[in-house]
């Protein structure tokens, strides 16, 4: 790849910045880890960009969004042959959240995944690896729900401040 | 000709995924508590996202293969697939199809299929066909919170009172002979097995039974007395119970009424 091609990929990156999650709007693709590559191939002098993107959850209704706004902002910046790819495996997993989403997630009120072999099993009643409360970060929380509002969350309880939150469960 | 029994045997698993999606659906606005509702209603969305993955890839294979099937016809897609099917092509296990009857029922229902879905994908993960590996891969992450989610239904509804044992109980006697059909496999499955592509289901037997014993335990729901008695099969080769029929006519009426509607 020459140099030009290498700063027009950097510039889509960062094009990217500015899709979201359409459920969670403080994340943007980038930061939730699902943009897996970004390939800029020219054919009959035409520039064609392919946006390489996994899924989050199989019936997750953003990823249609997802795939149109992505498709929209670069219109938006001139780039007219936009190809969207979806790829399946390796399959995505919050470990792949970047640490910044993170943190914003938790600023929005929704405590941030932890690892992932945390509880990624099919171990009963397993005691909840400590799941932080994002309003007063107290560890003493519990479980109320294995799934939440969206099919990323589980629904939490705080034992201490007693508000309730969404957790980004670990995937 | 591998096309093809790749094609059947992805059909196979669309439809299961899909048919029980459909039931479970039918608790939304219903369930016992709101965060039970949502629960089931979330494994409803996670099996139609896997059902979609399938049918996406069915089409592939069936529009690509030139087959008699796909001539004349218009283009395969997972709308057709879904919505244009008769329950004679429709290839779902029957414990897929019963009805939700009480919450007993449907987490039983559920615990059995998770099972058997986790113990599928965990196989199929290693298949040479790199389509269903992948969507293997990405559905046992899915799975595997359905098995702990009704694991621990199955388990709570058992040990709790005198009436949620004697639910889940009724609920047993309803179900448990569409189980046989589940390691039972089907023409296409044997083949698929064959070329490598597929599971044999029929390995997966010994494994489902002990997972499922040790819940019961658990559960205190007896653990013997239920060999050798008559299992129901012919789903998977398209001989239903008169349940499908009622859930196609939901969920392709409007299709059916509209073809190729969108919104």
């Amino acid at each position: 790849m020459n140099t030009t091609e290498n700063i027009s990929v950097q510039k889509i990156w960062s094009i990217l910045e500015e899709v979201c999650d359409p459920e969670v709007p403080v994340l943007s693709v980038i930061d939730l880890g699902i943009i897996r590559d970004v390939k800029i191939t020219r054919k009959d002098g035409e520039e064609e960009v392919e946006v390489v993107v996994t899924p989050t959850y199989s019936g997750c209704p953003a990823m249609d969004v997802i795939r149109m706004n992505i498709r929209m902002v670069l219109l938006q910046h001139d780039y007219k042959n936009v190809q969207i790819t979806t790829v399946l495996s390796p399959a995505w997993t919050t470990d792949w959240m970047t640490e910044s989403g993170k943190q914003k997630l938790k600023a929005y009120g929704i405590a941030p995944p932890n690892p992932k072999q945390q509880v990624c099993n099919t171990q009963l009643f397993a005691e909840d690896e400590a799941v932080q409360c994002p309003h007063c970060n107290s560890y003493n929380t519990r479980r109320i729900s294995e799934f939440g509002s969206t099919a990323c969350k589980a629904l939490f309880q705080c034992n201490d401040c007693q508000e309730p939150f969404d957790y980004f469960k670990c995937y | 000709m591998t096309n093809e029994i790749t094609y059947n045997y992805t059909l196979h698993l669309a439809d299961n995924a899909l048919i029980l999606a459909q039931r479970n659906s039918e608790w939304c606005g219903h369930g016992p508590v709101l965060e039970q509702d949502i629960a089931i209603t979330n494994i409803s969305l996670d099996l139609i996202g896997q059902a979609r993955s399938l049918y996406q890839y069915a089409a592939e294979l069936i529009n690509g293969s030139g087959s008699p099937a796909s001539e004349g016809k218009q283009a395969a897609s997972e709308d057709t697939l879904a919505y244009l099917r008769d329950s004679r092509e429709y290839k779902n296990c029957l414990l897929a199809e019963q009805p939700n009857g009480d919450w007993a029922q449907t987490i039983l229902r559920q615990f059995f299929f998770s099972t058997y879905q986790f113990l599928l994908y965990q196989r199929l993960q290693q298949s040479p066909d790199a389509t269903l590996a992948a969507i293997a891969e990405k559905s046992l992450k899915e799975v595997t919170y359905h098995v702990r989610w009704s694991s621990e239904w199955v388990i709570r509804l058992g040990d709790g009172t005198e009436e949620s044992h004697d639910r889940l109980l009724n609920a047993l006697d309803e179900l448990w002979m569409f189980t046989g059909e589940l390691f039972m496999p089907a023409g296409y499955e044997l083949e698929a097995a064959k070329a490598g592509i597929g599971v044999d289901v029929s390995t997966l037997k010994t494994e489902w039974e002990q997972r499922v014993n040790e819940i019961f335990a658990e559960a205190t729901i007896p653990t013997s007395g239920r060999e050798g008695g008559w299992m129901q099969s012919g789903g998977k080769e398209g001989v239903h119970t008169e349940q499908l029929g009622f859930i196609l006519a939901e969920l392709q009426s409007m299709q059916r009424a509209y073809p190729g509607s969108e919104w």
